[in-house]
Order: structure tokens, then sequence, then C-alpha cells
């Protein structure tokens, strides 16, 4: 299937991998150094998993495939990655 | 809140319909309760796995269209005449059946009243879903900053939550709806029967200087050009949150 979509739609399989929702997450892309949140990314499908590309150079920034006892995550496009958390209780430790 | 991040991955649960209504000729809302549901925050959505009875299965994203709530989880589901589970979701589930789900999913298409930016929706078609949700959420919020929703459709009867819609549009109480039929509109209609164009949300849209924060809802096609367009008018693309969908991949 070629339609495109957007990361949005790749949270839930990313949400079998990751703790926490990163979507929200911001990340540079490598190809042209733009920063957006994962849920704006470029997002199609083929038949073996998703790839999903830079809104704005089409760069490739992930790809994901997943069979029924494994996933395989290539994270080539992505410099580095700004991710939300919970806010930290201040007594909590820290490192 | 699920928004930031909730701890722990997901995983499939069973969730129960609990019953079914029509909304409209093409599409049906399902409501379902599932066990242990940790609440949503309005835009997100869950994924959905049916399985045939000789083992072929597919799954689909929908988008979630109550506000966020303990238990219930509502889903409004068009009818997608080439889909191979829409017809299933919108045609023959009935009230007791069970279904897999996984949610609530996604972080970025959310709306939560701790941002009290004005907010413009612009939705086409079935992306009304999340907005709706954010709608509603809205209108059980505490702080309620000015929202009003743009929903382009194609026809009159093709518009989901019409009744509700209706009796939620109250501009001095800061929600306002606006539609914009793109091929044929009810007798006496005197604005334009067209898509979105530059002239509509120039007219339509917030004033920038106010920072509204815009969420653009649909096809690919109708989120592009919604998107650029808002850009153009000087609206920043860091203020603009958009979700397109589409038939997604299929497979375990």
């Amino acid at each position: 299937m070629t339609q495109m979509l957007d990361g949005n739609t790749a949270a839930g399989a990313l949400s079998e991998i990751f703790a926490v929702d990163v979507t929200a997450a911001h990340g540079r892309c490598v190809t042209c150094g733009a920063v957006d949140a994962l849920g704006e990314v470029h997002l199609y499908f083929d038949a073996h998993g998703m790839i999903a590309r830079c809104p704005h150079c089409e760069g490739v920034v992930f790809r994901l495939v997943r069979s029924h006892d494994r996933a395989w995550l290539d994270l080539r496009g992505m410099v580095s990655l700004e991710i939300p958390m919970p806010i930290e209780s201040p007594e909590s430790p820290r490192g | 809140m699920a928004r930031t991040a909730v701890l722990g991955r997901l995983r499939w649960q069973v969730a129960t319909v609990t019953d079914v209504r029509d909304e409209g000729p093409i599409a049906r809302t399902l409501g379902l309760t599932v066990p242990d549901w940790p609440g949503h925050d309005a835009g997100q959505h869950v994924d959905l796995r049916v399985t045939a009875p000789d083992g072929y299965s597919a799954q689909r994203s929908y988008s979630i269209a109550n506000a966020p709530d303990d238990s219930r989880v509502e889903l409004t589901i068009e009818r997608l005449s080439d889909g191979e589970v829409s017809p299933y979701l919108a045609d023959v589930v009935q009230a007791g059946d069970m279904l897999e789900v996984r949610g609530p999913i996604g972080g970025w298409f959310v709306w939560t009243e701790d941002v009290p930016a004005p907010v413009m929706l612009l939705g086409g078609g079935s992306g009304i879903v999340p907005l709706m949700a954010m709608v509603r959420a809205r209108s059980k919020a505490s702080i309620r900053p000015p929202f009003q929703l743009l929903y382009s459709v194609r026809t009159p009867d093709l518009v989901f939550f019409r009744d509700e819609l209706a009796a939620l549009h109250a501009p001095d109480d800061g929600f306002d709806v606006t539609f914009r039929y793109t091929r044929s509109a009810p007798p006496g209609w005197s604005e334009p029967v067209a898509r979105i164009d530059r002239a509509l949300l120039q007219r339509w849209g917030m004033p920038t200087a106010d920072h509204p924060l815009a969420y653009v809802c649909g096809p690919t096609g109708f989120v592009e050009t919604t998107a650029n367009l808002l850009v153009d008018l000087g609206h920043p693309p860091e203020r603009i949150r958009t979700e397109r969908f589409g038939p997604t991949g299929g497979g375990p």
C-alpha cells in the first residue's frame, strides 16, 4: 500500500517496543536537519512493514518490520530524539 | 493522563461492545468497555485487531470519539466500500461482541485542557472523529479556551454528530462550528459549494496574533492542502498538528 499516512499511525507499533509514546517526541532528520514530532513524519506501508520519511526532504527516518516473534527497527534517519517524560517528583532520585 | 508518557508497553486486551448506533448512512459508532482502561486524551486512537475463523488477522487504527472516560471508549467508524475491516465493524458487529484492542495510543495529536491556547479544528470527512473528542472534552473541561471547528463534508447527509454539534454551537460561549460542503449543500445554503480554500480560511481562521493551535485531520490530500494554506496565512508550522487517515497496513 503506497498511500501516505503519518507517524501517528505508527504509535501502536512503536508502543510495543518503547515504554513511552515516541510519536510525541521530536527528532532531528539526519538528511536535512529539520526537527519534527514523530507524529508528523510521512508514513508509508509496504508488504514488509512501515517506512517513515521526513516531511521536508523525504529522507528515511525509520523503518519498522514486525514478524510474529520479533521486530526490526531501523533508526537510520534520526540524529537524536527529545522525548517528553512524566514530571519527576522533587524527591525522586536521579542518575 | 496519558498525554506525556504512560510507563509500560501496551498490551492487546479484549473489549466488549456495549452498544452501537448509526452515524448517518456511512458510519456507525461502537461503544466499548475495556477492562482496566487507563483513560485517554482527546485525539488519541486505538488499534483494533480482528481475526477470521481461518486465523487471518487484520489490524486497523481508529480514533476515539468520546471525551476522556474511565472505562468507556467510543469509536465512530466509516464504512469503506473496499475495506477489509470497516464493513465488518460498521455492519456486522453487535452489542455483546468482543473485539481485540490496544490503547490508548498516540501523544501528539491530542488536546488537553491544561493548554490554554485557542484552538482551530479543521476536519475533512471522517477526520471529524478525533476533533469531536476534543470538542466533547472541551465541553466537560473546567477551563474552556475558544474553539472553532471547520467541518468539510461532501453532502449534508454525511455529517456525523449533527444534532450534538448543533447543540454545542454557542459562539458566545466560545464554540463555533462552520460547515463546508464540497458536493451539495442544504437548500438555501448561501456559501460556495467547494473545497476549503484560502479565502475561506482567511475569513474563518483565528488571528495569528492570538497564537491558536490548529488540529487538521482527514484524508492525506485534505490535510496537505489545509495545513499548507494555514502556513501561507501566517500560522507557524509548529502550531499546526496533523493527522492523516486512510487504510493502514494489515498483517499481525
